[in-house]
């Protein structure tokens, strides 16, 4: 069975659902690291930096977790190719991180959001995707007070030449600039979004098992 | 009030009577002392004796509620009230108010007050899954109002999602009695096993008393008298009393608090609230029937030199005391260490009855522990007032003249009916993962995921009517749990418990007591019929400004229970093709309605009495309309009647296009039927092929049945009498006006 880690910072709090998802609806073997441990991860298939409000988003949301003695190892994970995917805070820690580009600012509201959000898909060639049509809409939640995705323009220039930009708003609810929701790195085994595709699986939409699920095949066609 | 303490040249009576202490009581604390108290000591009675933390007022009061129960685990007393809900879990919930800091400092107020339920559950063992708010703000024309609401809305926000824990449903309200008095309250449910309960007791002679979280600091001294006290127009800085708070430190403080209860190394537990470390270890003492220890050298501060009086009141804010045991302080240290936060030993459980606490090698106090935590009660004469009568005056000639059109208009220019959307986005409402359905929902449902064998669903409800409250009181508490019951009821859930925050003005006022114990039978009335207990409560008193009080808030927290795995209806028109009826009486009372509110400016008329039978026929139906297995939408008829429950209907509706025909029924009284508010009215609406079957079940369990219309896609609202058009209106207009009435608070 393909085996996710999900790591916790202080402050982390969507851990749990991650969790939840990924063993009793994405059919993964799941195990919970400490942000404080260096465990290898070679035998991981994906590591997940869920949502939550690491160190409290003080100082700057993420820039404390960026820092954490765990992430020196997703570092390296990334750069062998491993998977990784960060949602919410996760992605606002892989930015701080320079795991991927840009940084996320508060809502052009200055107010929290929570809600359904629809989303298009701009690429379906990426392993995140692979099992969604290109321009296909997801309707996924987001919660969020600082999630509005900002880069200069040479940035966003070659992630439009490197097609990473993955998914977008319909109706941008925070500000981002050219509605970006999700971009994944080069090589396209770094995935960030605002949306909580763990969060659909069930209870609301489900079109968040569509990004694990492409997931999954992607790896089980590796292996 | 800190420069008058160290002003020695005062009377130790008139420093006791300045701190909020009466005359008797100090003749009561010297008598059994044999002694003056010192300084600290007086701080120690002055809080613990303040109707914020004695219930003096009120708890002689509390012996009607119906507190048993076959469900119960935990009744009142404790941090929470627990329910059993099978398969070897329980719930944990409790409400609780912060309306007095929400006024002077509404962003910290309002957070702060999330933070302190939080830890109230979570200090019980259980894992907070979702949280409530009731909030009762100010009317416009007082300028103050857009910026409390405001910093009430993000103070909630931000300390319960920073902390994980979704805010589900809430009840918002306005009126001029809550301009300089807001109300925040705060409900928080979670769950625990049935067998890992934990609860406030220092238990164990030779055991550690620890000293766990944030460090302690000089804000909230005395935040427990303040709350004690009525506001006047001139005071209203007082700041320094006034908490801040760290939901991060919170977060960090329940995951380590959790973490050690799971590794069995924690014997007793308090969340250090209202008048902090001396109330924690007082009450600890108290229940175990033990004596402390305590050295007040060893509590973290994050100032220097704060004198023992500081150290004992201060209401710094993520701060827990516990007990346990000297073999297990190791492994505790270990575990709060991990995440972050340092556990402190200040103590040890002694054999006796008195705490000791010693500072710099003196003994500062020395009390024996009933003394501090059984207050004298305060006796408070109690009258209805003179003119209940002319309250319950209704001018129905001048509602009669005036225009249907005209009356509607004036409903949808009300504050009180408009879209919460702006405010409840503003709450992270899904975080956890259990949340079911939408938050505009009749009632919040969420799923327990850590039953495996069974599926179990979790609903909750808070509701409250002043302006029935303050016609009618009793009636008021009646509808508060009423109301919730058929919230839960509509969703498919069967009413458990209760919590209630009871918010009045002073006890002082006799017509307050006789609101205060009114209110207490209404709400004890509906709690029998339904056979469930109050398990947890707050009551919140001097809720007034310059003499005037609020209207009586009894607040409920209703929490119910879904033990089948069928689906849930939804409370919308899912359709353009639904037939919509009307279950239960078709015409409601005017008296305290909304709709007379708005039109007269002032609450009158007598509100109609809440049919006890009738109510327990609904609460039958209401479930049995779920067994069925169809597809079909309900809702409650509550502020604005019918014309507004329908209206909610058609504006969360995912079509724009969706239209609704209303036909009024052949004589009846036209006002009555369309913005009465009586308990027990419900919209179910359905597929046309469904009437007959719902037509059945309805006349079997007792409840009338009334056809009211069918939805369209003409985007219009018709109200139709004798077959002649009498009103038509836009719905999207309507919709975009009722989205924007709350533009003032969230640009």
């Amino acid at each position: 069975m393909l085996k996710v880690g999900v790591i916790t910072f202080p402050g982390s709090n969507c851990d749990d659902d991650a969790i939840d998802t990924l063993k009793n609806i994405g059919g993964f073997e799941v195990e919970n690291l400490w942000h404080k441990d260096t465990p290898d991860l070679s035998s991981f298939s994906l590591i997940v930096l869920p949502g939550g409000f690491s160190y409290g988003d003080y100082l700057r949301c993420g820039a404390m977790a960026a820092c954490s003695p765990i992430m020196e190892k997703v570092k390296t994970f990334a750069s062998h190719g491993g998977f990784v995917i960060g949602i919410c805070n996760g992605f606002q820690i892989l930015c701080e991180a320079g795991l991927l580009p840009g940084a996320l600012a508060k809502n052009l509201s200055l107010n929290f959001i929570c809600r359904d959000v629809t989303l298009k898909i701009t690429h379906d060639n990426t392993p995140w995707t692979c099992e969604i049509k290109s321009l296909e809409e997801l309707t996924l939640p987001i919660a969020h007070g600082e999630g509005r995705f900002v880069i200069d323009e040479e940035g966003y220039q070659d992630l439009v030449k490197h097609q990473q930009i993955v998914m977008t708003y319909k109706n941008n609810p925070n500000g981002s600039l050219y509605d970006i929701a999700g971009i994944c790195n080069k090589t396209k085994n770094v995935l960030g979004l605002m949306p909580h595709p763990e969060r659909a699986t069930e209870l609301r939409t489900r079109d968040g098992l569509k990004i694990w699920s492409s997931l999954k095949t992607h790896l089980e066609k590796k292996v | 009030m800190t420069t008058l303490l160290t002003d020695m040249t005062i009377s130790n009576l008139e420093l006791a009577k300045l701190m909020g202490l009466s005359n008797l009581e100090y003749q009561h604390v010297c008598k059994n002392l044999e002694r003056a108290p010192n300084h600290a000591e007086l701080g120690i009675f002055a809080a613990m004796f303040s109707e914020h933390c004695s219930y003096k007022s009120s708890k002689p009061l509390f012996k009607r509620f119906p507190m048993t129960g076959k469900r119960v685990l935990q009744g009142p007393g404790e941090n929470a009230g627990i329910l059993d809900i099978g398969n070897g879990w329980a719930v944990a919930f409790k409400m609780e108010s912060h309306n007095h800091p929400s006024f002077i400092e509404p962003y910290q107020g309002a957070a702060t007050g999330v933070g302190g339920i939080l830890r109230d559950i979570f200090t019980m063992g259980a894992r907070p899954i979702a949280s409530m708010n009731a909030l009762c703000f100010g009317t416009l024309d007082f300028e103050r109002t857009p910026a409390i609401v405001k910093g009430v809305v993000k103070g909630v926000g931000d300390y319960g999602n920073c902390v994980g824990v979704p805010t589900v449903a809430g009840q918002t309200l306005f009126h001029s009695c809550y301009n300089r008095n807001p109300l925040v309250n705060a409900f928080t449910m979670g769950i625990l096993k049935t067998d890992e309960i934990y609860r406030g007791y220092a238990k164990g002679i030779g055991n550690i008393v620890v000293y766990v979280g944030a460090k302690t600091g000089r804000d909230g001294v005395h935040g427990a008298t303040m709350s004690s006290k009525e506001f006047s127009t001139e005071k209203e800085l007082e700041r320094p009393t006034v908490q801040v708070g760290d939901p991060f430190t919170e977060k960090l403080l329940m995951e380590a608090t959790l973490e050690a209860m799971r590794a069995g190394v924690i014997i007793g537990i308090q969340d250090m609230g209202a008048a902090g470390i001396t109330s924690s270890s007082f009450e600890m003492a108290h229940r175990a029937k033990t004596g402390l220890e305590i050295d007040l050298d060893n509590i973290p501060t994050r100032e220097a030199g704060m004198s023992a009086y500081e150290l004992l009141l201060s209401e710094s804010q993520e701060r827990m005391l516990l007990v346990t045991t000297p073999e297990n302080v190791a492994s505790l240290k270990r575990i709060y260490e991990k995440w972050d936060l340092h556990a402190e030993e200040i103590g040890i459980v002694v054999l006796g009855n008195r705490v000791k606490m010693m500072k710099q090698g003196e003994l500062v106090v020395d009390l024996p522990v009933e003394l501090v935590t059984e207050p004298l009660m305060a006796d408070r004469p109690s009258s209805a007032p003179l003119d209940l009568k002319q309250r319950w005056f209704l001018d129905r000639n001048r509602m009669l003249v005036a225009s249907l059109g005209s009356k509607f208009q004036c409903l949808m220019e009300e504050l009180n009916f408009s879209s919460p959307e702006k405010l409840v986005s503003q709450f992270d409402s899904m975080v956890g993962n259990r949340t079911v359905g939408q938050t505009f929902d009749d009632a919040a449902v969420l799923r327990i995921r850590e039953i495996k064998d069974k599926e179990i669903r979790l609903a909750i409800k808070v509701d409250c009517n002043p302006r029935i409250s303050w016609l009618w009181p009793r009636e008021g508490g009646r509808r508060a749990v009423a109301e919730c019951a058929i919230n839960l009821a509509v969703r498919g859930a069967e009413p458990m418990g209760i919590t209630d925050c009871l918010n009045f003005g002073s006890p002082e006022n006799p017509e307050v007591m006789w609101q205060f114990s009114e209110s207490i039978e209404g709400i004890s009335e509906i709690c029998d019929l339904l056979k469930i207990p109050v398990v947890s409560g707050n009551v919140s008193f001097y809720n007034e400004t310059d003499g005037k009080p609020i209207y009586p808030t009894p607040m409920i927290g209703m929490v119910g229970i879904i033990e089948d795995s069928l689906p849930l209806p939804k409370s919308n028109f899912y359709s353009t093709q639904l037939e919509f009826a009307l279950i239960g009486p078709p015409e409601g009372g005017l008296g305290g309605s909304l709709m007379a509110s708005s039109w007269f400016k002032r609450e009158c008329g007598q509100p109609e009495e809440t049919n006890l039978a009738l109510l327990e026929r609904m609460l039958k139906f209401l479930p049995r309309l779920r067994k069925r297995k169809m597809a079909y939408s309900a809702h409650d008829i509550s502020d604005g009647g019918l014309v507004c429950a329908l209206l909610e209907m058609a504006f969360h509706s995912p079509f724009d296009c969706l239209g609704m025909d209303l036909n009024i029924p052949q004589g009846i009284d036209s006002d009555r039927f369309l913005f009465g508010e009586t308990i027990s009215r419900v919209i179910v609406a359905y597929d046309s092929v469904e009437r007959g079957d719902i037509e059945n079940t309805a006349s079997q369990a007792g409840v009338m049945f009334t056809l009211l219309g069918q939805t369209d896609d003409t985007g219009l609202f018709k109200i139709k009498q004798g077959g002649t058009e009498v009103l038509s209106s836009q719905i999207l207009e309507l919709k975009s006006a009722w989205n924007q009435r709350w533009n003032n608070f969230f640009k």
